[in-house]
């Protein structure tokens, strides 16, 4: 059976041309970067390449960019350098709708170092309020820490204000745009944060590289101590093969930009209207104007999320649910909750995120196929629009 | 993704018995939308106490729905006084096994069970009785002492782990994780001492969406329902969004002339009463 893969906001395909570039970093090119001989220094020459790769998908400079292992560590080296860098300073402001990465991270500061957090609430759009970010700074601001984009709505942040107001009040600001880069433009030579992490495995690049982009200039306090590795730091053997992969799936994303904001975009806008018009009781979750352009979250309301994620799958359809089930916790997403979406829809919200290797037949099969799936668990339910009179049937996009 | 026996996946793409039974003998309910479970049993028991038949609906997860399936299979055909027995470990087995995070499913069906057979004799919901004897643990999943210690004796619960995959108690925000490691103490014989938490301004103070649900749930079950049960009439929650409460009045009270005067100086009054005072009830 063939699989439709709609989950690319947790990982992606790496891109064939990605997979050839780094190939013969494991077999023939294997030597350390950081050795004094030849067969090491070319894999160095290459390392510099892929930085200057990734530099140029984010309009800074090369010495801007630090690999790391993945977009959390980015996250958490971000977060705790800014710390350790001002150690008087006892206050972090978020959101409520952040990556684990940093969400996570944040309550164990607040719970297990005393910091004080502020997480950012949102309406029911999901977007955030900028009086009430404004009046969050404190003398002992140390950090801002806002996502780009976010991983199940696709809403994408007015980062290049937040920004601006972080620098009025002169505290340092980190973003997650593991969900961004590759998606939307970025250049940090107009937006003034202060740094920024990247993942690999969310643009056609393998899993296990990462980047953090940190601003010239600011101090920086490494979380991994050692080695002199990427101008000391951040120690450890650099994940050459992956790195290499990198580079270039950065330079495929800045050639694809335009593809990914009208082909892709196209394909799931036809996908969202195909099942909101086809499924009774769906709404779209987010904000219908400022979202990625490859991410639709949809709630069909009284059925839930495994439920149509294991159906769905039995066609080869392969998507994610901000259902409490499939995530071991027994909360739906906090990100839907935050949001205030009802339980009637929260627990049956399905994440689609498409990418350029997506094709129009497989939209067609899902419109297709969907509207059945979630009929029959209705048939099973004992809740319905009619039996229990839902508060909340609007599409809260509209 | 879960690993699911072959029986597990058959029961939840191929459900047994789903529907309901309009003479139905007895009825169970237990979970909610809001808690992510749901199940009602319908059953149907002939003058020879066997239990002819039995049908289902379920709202959860596929695990949810194969325990259902798999609970009407092994209830027809047998003698009530056999199906009283039944556990959730039995629904368990019979699936094969179910992922230790998806006990609580099996419990479900258990629970369901047990309101049939209650709702068939004519008594009260257990969830009622738990209220005036039991005491609440868990906001979030609206979990009671009596239900945890029963869960932790029968299936020989270690840690608060396993007590949250059978009961879901401990699942959301986590506050009652000490109060788990008390009732487990108290379980294996250990000896307890309940430490007293801090009263907040109004009860719903600095809860979570989930748990301040909880609190509406429970106060519906422990100090409205029964009220309007006494006149044969019933209430049901159908959706909490903010501020703002949606109930569905049922029996008696549908239709009732003065159901106006119940929304508010009941259903309203004891919320606001007993959870938060800016709660506003409307009926759908
Ligand atoms: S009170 Fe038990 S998990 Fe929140």
């Amino acid at each position: 059976m063939k699989t439709i893969y709609l989950d690319n906001n947790a990982t992606t395909q790496v891109d064939p041309v990605v997979f050839e570039t780094m190939q013969p970093f494991f077999t023939e090119l294997y030597g350390n970067p950081s050795s004094m001989h030849r067969f090491g220094g070319q894999v160095g020459a290459k390392l510099k390449e892929a930085r200057a790769s990734v530099a140029a998908i984010l309009g800074c400079e090369p010495s801007e960019i630090i690999f790391t292992s993945c977009g959390s560590e980015s996250d958490n080296t971000a977060i705790r350098s800014a710390l350790n860098a001002q150690p008087d300073k006892r206050h972090i402001i978020t959101s409520a709708v952040e990556h684990p990465a940093v969400l996570s991270f944040c309550k164990f500061l607040e719970k297990k170092e005393g910091y004080d957090v502020t997480y950012l609430g949102t309406d029911e759009y999901g977007r955030l309020n900028l009086e009430e970010y404004e009046a969050a700074f404190r003398p002992d601001t140390a950090i801002v820490s806002i996502m780009w984009a976010n991983n199940e709505t696709g809403n994408i942040y007015p980062i290049g204000k937040m920004a601006q107001t972080a620098k009025q009040n002169g505290v340092f600001f980190h973003t997650d745009a593991v969900q961004a880069v590759g998606k939307v433009p970025i250049d940090l030579k107009s937006v003034p944060v202060d740094m920024l992490s990247l993942s690999g495995h969310k643009l056609h690049a393998p899993k296990g590289v990462g980047a953090l982009f940190v601003r010239k200039k600011l101090p920086f306090r490494p979380l991994l101590i050692g080695g002199h590795q990427e101008g000391s730091r951040r120690a450890g053997t650099e994940n050459t093969t992956g790195i290499i992969a990198l580079g270039k799936a950065c330079e495929l994303a800045l050639a694809h930009m335009d593809e990914e904001n009208t082909e892709v975009r196209r394909l799931r806008d036809k996908l969202e209207t195909g099942l909101l018009n086809a499924i009774p009781d769906s709404i779209l979750n987010g904000d219908r104007d400022n979202r990625l352009p490859n991410t639709s979250n949809i709630s069909f309301g009284y059925v839930e999320g495994e439920a149509i994620l294991l159906m769905m799958d039995q066609l080869g359809i392969a998507a994610s649910s901000g259902s409490a089930c499939t995530s071991g916790s027994l909360e739906p997403s906090h990100v839907l909750r935050a949001m205030g979406v009802p339980f009637t829809f929260a627990h049956g919200s399905i994440r689609f995120s498409l990418s350029r290797f997506n094709t129009e037949e497989e939209v067609d099969f899902v419109i297709e196929t969907l509207p059945a799936i979630i009929k029959n668990l209705r048939k099973l339910s004992p809740f319905s629009a009619e039996k229990s009179a839902p508060a909340c049937t609007k599409s809260f996009s509209e | 993704m879960w690993e699911y026996t072959d029986k597990v996946k058959d029961h939840f793409l191929n459900p047994r018995n789903v529907g309901t039974i309009e003479d139905a003998d007895g009825v169970g309910e237990v979970g909610s939308l809001a808690c992510g479970d749901a199940l009602t049993l319908y059953i149907k028991v002939d003058g020879k106490g066997i239990i002819t038949d039995a049908k289902f609906q379920t709202f959860g997860c596929a695990s949810a729905i194969a325990s259902s399936s798999a609970l009407t299979e092994l209830l027809i055909g047998k003698p009530l006084e056999e199906a009283e027995k039944l556990t959730n470990k039995d629904i368990a087995e019979y699936l094969g096994g179910l992922p230790r995070e998806k006990m609580h499913c099996s419990v479900m069906g258990q629970e369901a069970l047990e309101q049939a057979i209650k709702n068939m004799r004519g008594e009260a919901p257990s969830k009622a009785e738990h209220s005036h004897e039991g005491e609440l643990i868990c906001e979030c999943f609206g979990i009671f002492d009596e239900e945890i210690l029963r869960a932790i004796k029968e299936n020989d619960l270690q840690t608060v782990e396993d007590v949250t995959h059978f009961t879901k108690a401990g699942g959301g925000c986590g506050k009652c994780i000490d109060d788990l490691e008390r009732l487990l103490a108290e379980a294996h014989g250990g000896t307890v001492c309940k430490t007293p938490s801090a009263r907040p301004a109004f009860p719903a103070e600095g809860m979570t969406n989930i748990q301040r649900m909880h609190l509406i749930e429970s106060v519906i079950d422990t100090d409205i329902r029964p009220k309007l049960q006494a006149d044969g009439g019933n209430i049901q929650l159908v959706d909490i969004d903010r501020n703002s409460v949606l109930v569905k009045f049922m029996g008696m009270c549908s239709g009732c002339p003065s159901s106006q005067a119940t929304l508010q100086n009941l259903v309203e009054a004891t919320l606001k009463e007993k959870v938060d005072p800016e709660l506003q009830v409307r009926e759908g």
